[in-house]
């Protein structure tokens, strides 16, 4: 624990900061432009400049240089004052005055920093370097003239996406960053370089020209498109969301998003559904919602009624439909819409209990029936951490591209009941042995023949520093399935039971992916924002909110409560999805106890106290004995990282990105 | 450098050079290069295996051998590396060529003592024979590039010549060693002063001059 002298302060840093990390802990703000907390230490901006006593009588980078005891760091002298102006003016030497036709503008570190700390004006009057723009793919626009070669987007591919794709040609003032011969980027977090780019050579290219985040309504959010939960903030004007960014959640999402989550909200304006629809002789004609709702109450369907819940809702919409049912006298509700049927007995063993930042500790990894990188690459980028530290993965099922290494062993759930001698060894030796268990792997007996695995490499232990180790994970895909478990959406048979019980009215929360062809005799009341797979086999339709456009609880896959807000209006005639439940009570003339969103709330978290606190649920860490033996082929349930949600089919910057990316469609000029 | 650019990967290029792979002689170099590395850090050996890649492509088309994009790629595959990251040193190092070049690339240094020392007339000549930065000449025998110091300045003003550096120059000097390249001779590299060895002081030492012929103890003189 160095002790150091910030400006005069004395204080104490932990064991290996920088001087530019021990500035900060003085309090002080250090500009800088290649640096960045997540990313390795490159040093070529020279923006963070501080005096260093004892060293050379001159600025020296403090991003690079390790605190020592007795070190005198000085960020207010008049050495460090010019050399920020020079490194200021040397930036800016070769960068374009467009600040006012740049995106960038409002939000960019250069202009921030060039007004906190540059000097008035430029003494340099030769022709500024004109870089050709570099072809990136369909989310990310570049305006190369503008780049000032930080590499931070060189180091992100690198080391946290692990997809070596970006690079920097040529040398000195020719420098030039660009993908390898101007290919895409093509990685499911690759629009986060664009977060990452201090100036404007990077920019969004969906968002292009939209609006100047001083006009943005910010909203903090929770991401759907997956089970993570990463956190977001929802930037808004008017009733339309413009974009989705990342915040930073050291437990959840560090500072990422994938590009699905950032990118699909312009699928929120279209395809929606804006007004009540009701089937009349085969087709779905457009009505008010009194038609819709004389329509309902004429169902009279007693306690034949069922609900199935989507995977992007939000716990109150799923908990005020819970009451709805029961109200009725039913208790038919399940979540899980391609008919999976795990027990759900124990959420502990459904949920994923090394929490996601503890998985970056595991030292072995078995991967069973999961395509991290579709599935959740967030997690992804939590393994590839995880292997770098130098944990060994090894992987069940069909292969796919890892950015992280790791053993293929199979493509059948009966390998988990024999497992190759090496593999055993090392988990079973390993002192924080971790199971995986993705969606693909959890039908079949998988999720009983993992337990049992765990079980006896005992899975569930006491480490050496007194906590608790529980390695034994399932990686949801869907944003509503933990709280959806929580508040009972499972039947002991999945969605089977509620096929069997032919229910007289099936509510569909959004359910897209069921196979309706299975409820022929059932009328469905679809409750939902697009018009998709649900809403096409729909009786009735009463359009809802997306996540935008509501305030809702989250749970993410490891059992992380996380509230979100509401950013924007719904559409049209839309309705945020508890009201249309608590008008269905009265179609339906029962009472299910609340009249507000607030009373909502308290009478989900009096029903499920875990909801009534953000952060981890605690499901014990007791697992149940599992045992029996699974088998059967592993086919990953997504086919398309791109197309998995209703909001994401309908984005066009979704659609463009699974037709370039994954199926190689030649590329679009913009008209530009 | 900022007229270097890749020669652009077009499907000419990839039929030419797609298939692109060691000569067998090459081939043992190129493990003998790889195994000079500790094992999990052969992709160290990208410098030498661009280089030999290089000239392998130089044998084959007669010039002075140049990198093509697949060329590249198949380096990349033979060290299991990123192709980004061999394209990023290939760009760097302006000893590699990434275009097309001619059979003798001649890199006319321009920095201050060569220019005292009359690489302008060097210049003039190169020009004169159709030379121009970043041509080949229509005969493809020659390349032309003005660089900066090659550290030659004791027997300034100089030229490098693919491998070779001919110094002592002028015009005419220049015009005998390409004419010999051109005839397919090998001239004498190095000096082309008669009478200098190597960059020993022209006209004999003025320092040290008892030391010419024998160690001598200067210590006691001091």
């Amino acid at each position: 624990m160095p002790k150091v002298t910030v400006d005069g302060v004395e204080l104490e840093v932990p064991a290996g900061a920088t001087v530019l990390q021990a500035c900060e802990l003085a309090g002080k703000e250090i500009p800088r432009f290649c640096y960045h907390e997540r990313l390795s230490i490159a040093g070529n901006c020279r923006m963070c400049l501080v005096e260093v006593k004892p060293g050379p009588p001159k600025p020296q980078a403090s991003c690079a240089l390790p605190a020592a005891e007795g070190q005198e760091i000085r960020t207010d002298s008049e050495m460090v004052k010019k050399a920020r102006e020079g490194v200021m003016e040397f930036l800016l030497i070769n960068h374009p005055l467009d600040c006012p036709i740049c995106d960038q503008g409002g939000e960019c570190d250069l202009q921030d920093q060039s007004v906190a700390y540059g000097r008035g004006g430029s003494r340099y009057h030769e022709h500024k370097r004109a870089v050709t723009e570099k072809n990136m793919g369909p989310l990310i626009k570049t305006t190369m003239t503008r780049c000032i070669h930080c590499t931070r987007c060189v180091r992100f591919s690198e080391e946290i996406a692990g997809v070596d794709e970006i690079g920097a040609l040529y040398r000195g003032e020719s420098m030039q960053i660009t993908t390898y011969l101007e290919q895409a980027a093509k990685h499911e977090m690759s629009a986060n370089v664009i977060d990452l780019c201090p100036v404007g050579a990077l920019t969004s290219r969906p968002y292009a020209f939209e609006a100047r985040p001083w006009e943005l309504k910010k909203t903090l959010g929770i991401d759907v498109s997956d089970a993570v939960g990463a956190n977001i903030r929802i930037d808004s004007r008017g009733r339309e969301v413009l974009r989705v960014l990342p915040r930073v959640n050291d437990d959840v999402n560090e500072e990422w998003i994938s590009d699905k989550a950032r990118y699909m909200v312009d699928g929120l304006v279209k395809r929606r559904l804006d007004k009540p629809y009701l089937r009349r002789d085969g087709k779905l004609v457009p009505v008010s919602w009194n038609e819709a709702f004389q329509a309902i109450a004429t169902l009279n369907p007693g306690n034949s009624i069922a609900a199935v819940a989507g995977d992007m809702l939000d716990c109150e919409t799923m908990f005020a439909a819970k009451k709805l049912v029961g109200a009725l006298g039913s208790s038919l509700l399940e979540g899980r819409q391609t008919g999976m049927d795990y027990d759900t007995s124990s959420l502990a063993a459904v949920n994923f209990n090394t929490t996601l930042s503890g998985i970056e500790t595991a030292d072995a990894i078995l991967i069973v029936g999961s395509h991290v990188r579709w599935e959740a690459p967030l997690v992804n980028a939590r393994l590839r951490k995880a292997v770098k530290r130098g944990a060994k993965v090894f992987l069940i099922g069909p292969e796919w591209e890892t950015t992280f290494g790791g053993e293929f062993l199979g493509e059948d759930l009966s390998v988990i009941g024999n497992l190759p001698d090496h593999v055993w060894e090392t988990i079973r030796d390993a002192k924080r042995p971790a199971i995986i268990l993705g969606g693909a792997a959890l039908g079949r007996g998988g999720l009983e023949a993992a337990l049992s695995v765990g079980e006896q490499i005992g899975i569930v232990r006491e480490l050496e520093d007194g906590t608790t180790w529980n390695g034994f994970n399932v990686l949801h895909m869907a944003a509503a399935r933990m709280g959806g478990l929580m508040l009972g959406y499972a039947q002991k048979g999945g969605l089977a039971d509620v096929v069997a019980a032919k229910p007289k009215v099936l509510l569909s929360l959004g359910a897209d992916e069921v196979d309706y062809t299975k409820f022929a005799g059932s009328m469905i009341v679809y409750i939902g924002h697009h018009g998709d797979k649900g809403a096409h086999a729909a009786d009735v339709i009463l359009p809802a909110s997306a996540y935008t456009e509501k305030a809702g609880t989250y749970v993410n896959t490891e059992g992380r409560v996380q509230w979100a807000d509401k950013a924007v209006f719904a559409p049209g005639d839309a309705r945020e999805d508890w009201t249309i439940l608590r008008a269905l009570a009265d179609a339906f003339g029962v009472s299910i106890g609340f009249d507000s969103f607030e009373e909502l709330r308290s009478a989900m978290i009096s029903e499920v106290p875990a909801l009534g606190s953000e952060g981890l649920a605690d499901y014990g860490s007791d697992l149940p004995a599992g045992g029996g033996s699974a088998s059967g082929l592993i086919a990953y349930p997504v086919k398309d990282f791109y197309m998995t949600n209703p909001i994401a089919r309908a984005s066009a910057t979704m659609q463009q990105c699974s037709a370039e990316l994954l199926h190689g469609e030649e590329i679009a000029e913009t008209a530009e | 450098m900022a007229d270097r650019y890749i020669e652009p990967d077009t499907p000419e290029l990839r039929a030419r050079w797609g298939n692109f792979a060691w000569t067998e002689a090459n081939a043992a170099k190129a493990k003998d290069i790889i195994a000079r590395y500790p094992e999990g850090r052969q992709r160290s050996a990208v410098m030498p295996l661009l280089d030999l890649a290089q000239r392998q492509v130089g044998a084959e088309e007669n010039t002075q051998g140049w990198l093509p994009i697949p060329v590249m790629e198949f380096v990349a595959t033979q060290l299991d590396m990123p192709i980004i990251r061999v394209v990023e040193v290939a760009s760097f190092y302006t000893m590699y060529n990434i275009a097309p070049i001619g059979r003798f690339h001649v890199q006319v240094c321009g920095t201050t003592p060569c220019m005292l020392r009359g690489s302008d007339d060097i210049i003039a000549a190169c020009k004169a024979r159709g030379m121009k930065a970043g041509h080949i000449t229509d005969d493809g025998l020659w390349s032309f590039t003005e660089v900066e110091c090659m550290g030659n300045c004791a027997s300034a003003p100089m030229v490098q010549i693919n491998d070779d550096n001919y110094e002592d120059l002028t015009a005419e000097r220049l015009d005998v060693v390409l004419d010999a390249l051109a005839k397919g001779e090998t001239p004498k590299a190095g000096t082309q002063e008669p009478g200098r060895h190597t960059v020993e002081p022209s006209g004999g030492p003025t320092t040290l001059t008892a030391m010419v012929t024998e160690n001598h103890d200067y210590r006691g003189e001091w």
